[in-house]
């Protein structure tokens, strides 16, 4: 997805840097392969990115200017829940869920468009007051998670999985609200992929709560 | 011995030891690992100086060394260890953390790609970045 629209719009100033949040080395490798992407493409094993944006779960983006200026916060990145009305033996969505997911994706890359093209003029790039009032509020757990997901992930490197684990464990705890957290442990313990009982049991718990978040553009469900 | 991870270096500390939650660095081993030295004025990086209450000093300095978890306190942001003390991570406080995304500069960061080689964000300055995450997970 990122691939195309990156040669469609480098010829404009423009550049895609994809960040996977995977703490294990060897696992996004075959999806770079797969992608054979021509824009950098990097591996984040202690999500770092994740602490400095505040990022809670994949796919989120952050739209940075030419002045390395943020002009719309971390935000899902034209990602809509729709799987969550899936067939979870078939994994098939019904044709509506399907259609606002894919809706919701050509509206967000078509708005990355229109940025590209217009820069501040383009209605979806935020003036700093909206920008700033959109910024996120990490919590105090929520920086502590980090620290403790970084101290999980050197011990689970240095022969220490044990209480590797357990660190990981105490900082999914601090900081619910962070699905990339919980799914990269639920990945060490080799339980939690997207399709395993669990998963699916932490999306129940969210209730009427969205597992993206809105997002603030217009056309967006 | 013991491992220091701040948010850009790893550190070995050949010399050190851990007692407990404490963590006694020499003067220019917590420079090299977090860019805080110690002056008559406090600690003090970059352009910032933090006083030290005389009260404290005790608490944070002692044998010519400095407990880097005690100055770390100290400054408002969280860490931790391992149960045996050989690792430490120093992170950054909530508050550091939105004050800098509401500051809508872009925070830099240098990661690699697949071969290894580095890539920071302000290399793209000049160009309308889309920073996007993804995971296989």
């Amino acid at each position: 997805m990122w691939q195309a629209l990156y040669e469609e719009l480098k010829d404009h100033g423009f550049v895609v840097i994809a960040v996977a949040l995977d703490s294990r080395e060897g696992d996004p490798l075959p999806w770079i392969e797969a992608a054979a992407p021509s824009y950098p493409c990097l591996i984040d094993r202690d999500h770092r990115l994740a602490d400095l944006y505040h990022m809670v779960n994949v796919p989120q983006a952050v739209w940075i200017d030419e002045r390395g200026t943020i002009v719309r916060p971390t935000e899902p990145a034209g990602a809509y829940e729709g799987f969550r009305r899936m067939d979870r033996k078939t994994r098939e969505m019904p044709a509506d869920a399907a259609r606002i997911t894919a809706e919701a994706r050509t509206t967000y890359l078509n708005a990355i468009r229109d940025w590209v093209r217009r820069g501040e003029a383009s209605e979806h790039a935020f003036d700093a007051g909206r920008a700033r009032a959109r910024a996120p509020r990490p919590s105090e757990d929520a920086a502590r998670a980090h620290v403790l997901f970084r101290l999980g992930q050197h011990l689970i490197r240095h022969g220490q999985p044990d209480e590797g684990d357990r660190w990981l464990a105490e900082a999914s705890r601090l900081h619910p609200e962070s699905w990339a957290i919980w799914r990269q442990r639920a990945g060490v313990t080799e339980l939690g992929l997207a399709a395993q009982p669990d998963f699916w049991a932490r999306v129940d718990g969210l209730g009427a709560r969205r597992y993206y978040a809105p997002v603030d553009m217009k056309g967006m469900p | 011995m013991a491992i220091l991870l701040t948010e850009t270096t790893e550190t070995v500390l050949p010399d050190t030891r851990a007692e407990g939650d404490r963590l006694w660095l020499f003067p220019a081993e917590l420079e090299a690992a977090t860019g805080w030295s110690s002056r008559p004025e406090g600690f003090c990086r970059g352009g910032l100086c933090v006083p030290v209450p005389p009260a404290r000093e005790r608490e944070l300095m002692g044998g010519g060394r400095i407990d880097v978890a005690a100055l770390w306190r100290h400054l408002g942001q969280p860490l931790a260890h391992s149960a045996d003390g050989g690792a430490w991570v120093l992170g950054t406080a909530a508050a550091d953390r939105e004050a800098a995304l509401r500051s809508l500069q872009a925070p830099d960061f240098s990661l690699p790609d697949r071969t290894g080689r580095r890539h920071s964000l302000s290399e793209h300055r000049g160009k309308k970045v889309l920073l996007v995450s993804w995971a296989s997970w």
